[in-house]
């Protein structure tokens, strides 16, 4: 397709070709995204994605909240994983401040990002295998994020939306039922991902529909950016959590798959197996979940316990000092990035030495991911791109941000 | 210092042992304005013209471009810095590179030569905080709407709009 290579306008001028409009509400496209395919027939010819539909302004809203505060904001990004936004947006703070966290909240920190792993995987299970007509796997994965959902409002009080980590440690001692709520998650999920796979891995529409489809190579990932399940499916062994530990990822133990088909068959068993690693993990942290503080050693930035307050008055002081004046953050820049169930989730973030970010930029894994689509489809039957859309794992509020 | 934190080094002297400045060095001492290297990162001040070419000399060995961003640092001048987060999958190490630009001229070049998945970023720079880059096969606006006026995360643009 040489001669359509040049992607640079929107126009379409060929007479035998026809334009069709996909999205912005199209079941198959995981949000709001439109999608502009020029197709020969079935063929699709080219794509432009236009994307902005869910754009709020998160990232200048940023700039006008306290550190603290903007904890809460990055919930809402990419909604299917609430836990690992919080997480990369509270170590780049914890960069910028130079804060030590103590063991046990790494170890739960590390817990609960690895079960919103797994509820990320169950939506895109769920989701993928329904935009290609198996209905009964969607239930049974929801049926599944329901448990990892209740384990989250546990200690956060919310099912989506938990805002738990907080600058320095955690914001709540997790319940005491909730260790027995994850270990019984952790000895029912194994055998619940056998029966994903007895539906699909060797179902024979399943196979069809998805091997050789939608092809990268490593050098193609590269350049356009890609990363995460997609990256590892086309043969680059490359994971954050491996290659630059971040939060006690390397205390750890765990494989990372890869595969070098880099279709969306690969892409579906890296997952399946990247569930398994998880629960493995999760269940690492709750053996060696070692006691002690939830918080850091910082007053001036952690919010005391209740109890503190109520004796101390230090405890009262800097409470009220944080709650309405926020913490001041020494001036400098980091960039932390992390392994997001979708790739590389980065924080830039830039502080100027007052108690608001100046700068906070979210590089989200979906957005530079969804660049590879028009590679993956161009060529291919129109069929496919609900294949290929589906397994880059797209989630369009952290694309508009 | 009180803080606890270790004051940054920027001395070029101590720092051109670090792979990305081993390579800047030799190939272009006047393209590197300055370097720091603050809380474990590396950050190196490019000059804008030299900005492409020391991406592709860079790109051997920082194979990956993570993320490309900008920050307006209203009302001083050069008020926007464009800023290049790149990875190396080989040497497991991160660079960031920095381009200043002025208010009144804010052009730098597209990299979309040396790594095609610049090109929603650029375009997401163009339209957040009006930078134009040189060479962007399609820089159009991508969040906000075609007819937009003004470009949000500018600092002189309010936080809840113009009413």
């Amino acid at each position: 397709m040489a001669h359509l290579s040049n992607t640079a306008s929107a126009e379409f001028t060929q007479d035998r070709t026809m334009i069709l409009n996909m999205g912005p509400q199209h079941p198959s496209t995981h949000g709001v995204l439109r999608l502009l395919l020029e197709i020969d027939g079935e063929r699709v010819v080219r794509m432009v994605p236009d994307i902005g539909f869910l754009h709020t302004g998160i990232e200048k809203t940023c700039e006008a909240k306290f550190y603290q505060q903007v904890v809460t904001l990055t919930d809402r990004i990419d909604y299917l994983c609430p836990m690992t936004n919080n997480l990369c947006y509270v170590l780049a703070v914890e960069k910028l401040l130079q804060l030590e966290i103590p063991e046990r909240a790494v170890f739960i920190r590390v817990m609960l990002n690895e079960l919103t792993r797994i509820a990320s995987h169950l939506v895109w299970l769920g989701t993928h295998a329904l935009d290609m007509g198996a209905m009964s796997v969607f239930l049974y994965c929801f049926r599944e994020r329901e448990d990892i959902l209740r384990i989250f409002e546990m200690v956060s009080g919310q099912r989506m939306m938990t805002s738990y980590f907080r600058i320095g440690g955690l914001s709540l001692e997790p319940p005491l039922d909730f260790y027995g709520k994850v270990r019984d998650f952790v000895k029912l999920f194994p055998e619940r991902i056998d029966e994903y796979e007895n539906l699909l891995t060797s179902n024979r529409i399943w196979v069809d529909r998805t091997k050789g489809v939608a092809r990268l190579s490593a050098e193609d990932c590269i350049s356009l950016g890609v990363t995460g399940p997609a990256l590892r499916a086309s043969g680059v062994d490359w994971d954050l959590r491996r290659d630059m530990p971040y939060c006690g990822y390397d205390k750890f133990q765990f494989k990372v798959p890869v595969s070098n088909d880099g279709d969306v068959y690969a892409r579906y068993l890296l997952r399946i197996q990247e569930l398994r690693e998880s629960i493995s993990m999760v269940k690492q942290a709750l053996d060696g979940l070692p006691d002690g503080p939830i918080k850091a050693e910082a007053p001036k930035v952690v919010l005391p316990d209740r109890e503190k307050m109520k004796t101390q008055m230090e405890a009262l002081i800097y409470h009220f000092k944080i709650v309405t004046e926020g913490f001041s953050v020494p001036a400098g820049e980091v960039y932390q990035a992390i392994e997001s169930p979708r790739g590389e989730m980065g924080y830039y973030v830039v502080s100027d030495g007052t108690p608001k970010p100046y700068r906070v930029h979210m590089r989200s894994p979906s957005y530079a991911n969804l660049q590879a689509l028009e590679k993956m489809c161009v060529g291919r039957l129109l069929a496919d791109v609900v294949a290929a859309i589906g397994s880059i794992d797209i989630v369009l509020g952290e694309i508009d941000r | 210092m009180s803080n606890g934190i270790a004051p940054a080094i920027t001395d070029l002297e101590q720092l051109k042992g670090h792979p990305a400045l081993a390579k800047l060095l030799p190939w272009k001492q006047t393209a590197v304005v300055g370097a720091k290297f603050d809380r474990g990162e590396l950050s190196v001040e490019i000059d804008r013209t030299y900005i492409r070419e020391a991406c592709s000399v860079l790109q051997p060995d920082f194979n990956f471009l993570s993320d490309l961003t900008c920050v307006d640092w209203f009302p001083s001048e050069p008020r926007f810095q464009v800023t290049y987060n790149l990875l190396s999958h080989k040497l497991k190490e991160r660079v960031r590179l920095k381009v200043m630009l002025p208010g009144d001229d804010p052009v730098a070049e597209s990299i979309m030569p040396v790594w095609p998945s610049a090109n929603f970023f650029e375009r997401e720079i163009f339209d957040l905080f009006g930078v134009r880059f040189l060479g962007h096969p399609n820089l159009r606006r991508i969040m906000m709407p075609e007819d937009w006026e003004g470009h949000p995360l500018r600092k002189d643009y309010p936080v809840e709009g113009y009413r």
